[in-house]
């Protein structure tokens, strides 16, 4: 395969967090060098020229929800996938929260197979940690990780008996397997729709009080401590979490956190009239926690942010606030909310790409998320400044869940590759 | 006169200005009511259905009296019986019936935010008939007409409201049109019914009854549901009778002349003592029933002719 230099760039490198003008060359599908000129003289076949816009290691999303099996309707792997390529993520860490959940090694099997056929970018499967995602039994996560499961999730569903989630742990221990945990304590949120305060009050929506995250994290990491598995909590999405968090790092726990985009990017506010795309799980959060959030992402306190990508139907948005489903698809838009980080919060490109690619790909043990020599040319190519506003019908998944249809955003993919090969952008950037 | 709505959905989007021609309009349908004919004709020719998905009989009955009074046709339908048992949605339901091309939709649901869901798929006016916890405008209108005819004023008045607050589409009501309308509005109520974020509202909050009654010219009973009594919420009926059952001892604390309000139904000895209850000196739950009628049938008049006035196609 012939060298292919991308030369006039700017690169954004989330390991040394700099951002300054450079190029990368790429042999068969891998980075061999790096320079710090734009226009280096070096002997190639082909060059892209990246027009002075920004070169990043592609985006790592953990956790990602693909329809299959059981709902293809709202999203398949190609469409996820294309959407993906579009949104300048390589790597999708699908969810196993499907109906049936991805519980057995034959079920991983048959997803690997779809998602491999179908998919343009790197798909990696999670499986489920207990069977049916019910939290009664542990699955076989020996098996399971022979048949490629990077990590063990029960999703949104919290295992409550905690002398089941210990012995899951322990076993998960032993063969060094990644845990998920959703943290929302489920008695506390039994039936929430928002989270309590005035908002909450004035809609008239149960509420569930932002301490109940913070249960769910001290209660997982007393387990994890106890057992000694490695652990990344889903998503934190509140200040009074944070100490917790920032405590049990410091104590030596194997312990990461990530966030969603639209934790970091929207309030309880923004729920307004009861706009039921605005529904998630966690509810979205007051803006002090929001403005904490941020914070903790910029000093490294949480380690990954993720589109959280739930696609749902519009059956199923389209019912009273309380009545209809949580989630919202984010493949597309994860880049562009998170420039919003960048100009209105003011966080630096590499680190935002610290916790989108290289922070996920390290905690999965991946070489990608990174612009070094030998890591995979996994590369997005984008203009943070390009305006646009969103229209949902244009978009490549499926569902059209998005919070953000009509937002002004800013921020385009303008090229995606996938081991060198372009998945997505124009025929020559 | 001034009232600029489409819908009637809440009293959180509504004027001082607006609530006070509500209220004018519902002093003349009073006069109507109380006459030997009571028939008027601002609704004549329009067609106006209730819609109720939550059981309601005073409601319903104030509505229905309200359109038949004003010449409307009137339908009824008894929503949990009907289609959403055989799996139609809310939308469904809406687009079904403006097909029929009702006036006016009068809509109950127990859901926070179904109506306002609702009307943003019909082209006719929709009043709602309470929703969920969030909002009940024409009972806090009625209330709100109550309390004028009783004190002469609505406002710089100190009212308390007491029971279950984070329960009630009433309380939600009732404090933001008692706080639009300039009055000092006190919550009273044992603190797992008090909702999340309460004193944010602007409302000052007492844990105990008579202290929270001390010199208020109005006490507003909330209904406490059979269903939050038994340890869920409160240990037991007869302990919260004795904490916050409104009873001559602790209505002492309230002002001389202060009027006693409840929205119905009534559970005597639980929230409310039935003497207290009918007492013509200070009961005016019988009066409230008396209002509804009239502000549903000035609500609905309102609604009625901004419906007239506008052009056809802005509602299509």
């Amino acid at each position: 395969m012939a060298r292919t230099l991308f030369a006039n760039a700017v690169l954004v490198d989330p390991v040394a967090l700099t951002q300054r003008p450079g190029a990368v060359l790429v042999e068969d599908g891998v980075i061999i060098d790096r320079f710090d000129v734009p226009g280096p003289d070096v002997p190639t076949a082909g060059v892209i020229d990246c027009g002075g816009k920004c070169l990043a290691p592609g985006i790592v999303d953990l956790g990602v929800k693909v329809c299959e099996p059981g709902e293809r309707h709202k999203e398949s792997y190609r469409s996820a996938g294309l959407a993906a390529a579009a949104g300048g993520i390589t790597t999708m860490i699908t969810r196993p929260d499907t109906l049936p959940a991805i519980d057995t090694p034959e079920t991983l099997e048959f997803v690997t197979r779809r998602a491999n056929e179908a998919a343009p970018v790197n798909v990696l499967c999670m499986a489920a940690l207990t069977k049916g995602r019910e939290g009664r039994e542990m699955t076989e996560i020996g098996f399971l990780m022979d048949a490629g499961a990077v990590a063990f999730t029960d999703c949104d569903r919290v295992v409550t008996d905690t002398k089941v989630l210990s012995r899951a742990l322990t076993y998960a221990r032993s063969l060094g397997a990644l845990v998920l945990g959703h943290q929302q304590d489920p008695g506390l949120s039994r039936g929430a729709a928002a989270t309590s305060g005035k908002f909450a009050s004035l809609r008239g929506l149960p509420g569930v009080s932002a301490m109940a995250e913070r249960m769910a994290l001290d209660r997982d990491i007393s387990l994890v401590e106890m057992t000694g598995a490695r652990y990344h909590a889903d998503q934190i999405t509140t200040a009074r979490a944070l100490p917790a968090l920032r405590r049990a790092k410091r104590n030596g726990v194997d312990l990461t956190a990530g966030t969603s985009i639209h934790h970091l990017t929207l309030n309880e506010f923004d729920v307004a009239d009861y706009r039921t795309f605005f529904k998630l799980k966690p509810p979205l959060r007051a803006e002090d926690d929001r403005v904490a959030v941020v914070e903790a992402v910029r000093e490294g306190l949480i380690d990954v942010v993720c589109s959280m990508h739930t696609p749902q139907d519009e059956e199923s948005k389209r019912l009273p606030f309380e009545e209809a489903a949580s989630g919202a698809v984010g493949l597309e838009t994860l880049l562009p909310a998170s420039m919003r980080l960048h100009h209105s919060d003011g966080l630096d490109l590499a680190v935002l790409f610290r916790a989108m690619s290289l922070n996920p790909a390290k905690r999965l043990g991946l070489p990608c998320g990174r612009l070094d020599k030998g890591a995979p040319a996994d590369l997005i190519l984008f203009d943070p400044h390009a305006p646009f506003i969103l229209d949902r019908w244009t978009m490549r998944s499926k569902s059209k869940n998005t919070p953000f249809d009509g937002a002004r955003l800013q921020g385009r993919v303008l090229g995606t590759w996938v081991g060198g090969t372009r998945v997505h952008g124009g025929a020559n950037a | 006169m001034s009232f600029g709505q489409r819908h009637l959905l809440g009293i959180e989007p509504l004027h001082p200005v607006e609530i006070s021609t509500i209220l004018d309009l519902a002093e003349h349908y009073v006069s109507l009511n109380r006459g030997a004919s009571k028939h008027g004709d601002a609704l004549s020719g329009l067609t106006q259905i209730n819609m109720f998905f939550e059981a309601s009989t005073r409601t319903q009955a104030s509505f229905e009296l309200a359109g038949k009074r004003l010449g409307a046709d009137v339908m009824n339908m008894a929503m949990q019986a009907s289609s959403l048992k055989k799996g139609e949605t809310l939308i469904d339901t809406a687009l079904t019936l403006n097909a029929m091309h009702p006036d006016l939709l009068v809509v109950r649901h127990p859901h926070s935010g179904a109506v306002d869901l609702l009307a943003q798929k019909v082209n006719c006016a929709v009043l709602n008939a309470g929703d969920g916890r969030h909002e009940h405008p024409t009972q806090a209108l009625l209330d709100a007409l109550t309390i004028r005819r009783a004190k002469g004023r609505l406002h710089r008045l100190s009212i308390a409201i007491c029971g279950d607050i984070a329960h009630s589409r009433v309380a939600r009501s009732n404090i933001l049109l008692l706080g639009k309308m300039e009055n000092r509005v006190r919550l009273v109520g044992p603190p797992t019914l008090m909702p999340a974020g309460i004193a944010e509202f602007g409302v000052e909050v007492y844990e105990d009854m008579a202290e929270g009654l001390r010199d208020v010219d109005v006490v507003m009973m909330l209904r406490l549901q059979k269903e939050r009594m038994d340890g869920g919420f409160i240990p037991s009926e007869r302990e919260y009778y004795h904490r916050y059952g409104l009873d001559a001892e602790k209505l002492r604390a309230a002002k001389p002349d202060a009027i006693v309000m409840h929205p119905g139904p009534m559970n005597r000895g639980v929230e409310i003592d039935g003497e207290i209850a009918d007492d013509i000196n200070r009961s005016v739950i019988q009066e409230q029933v008396e209002m509804g009628v009239a502000v549903r049938m000035a609500a609905m008049d309102l609604l009625a002719r901004n419906l007239r006035a506008a052009p056809k196609e802005v509602w299509a």
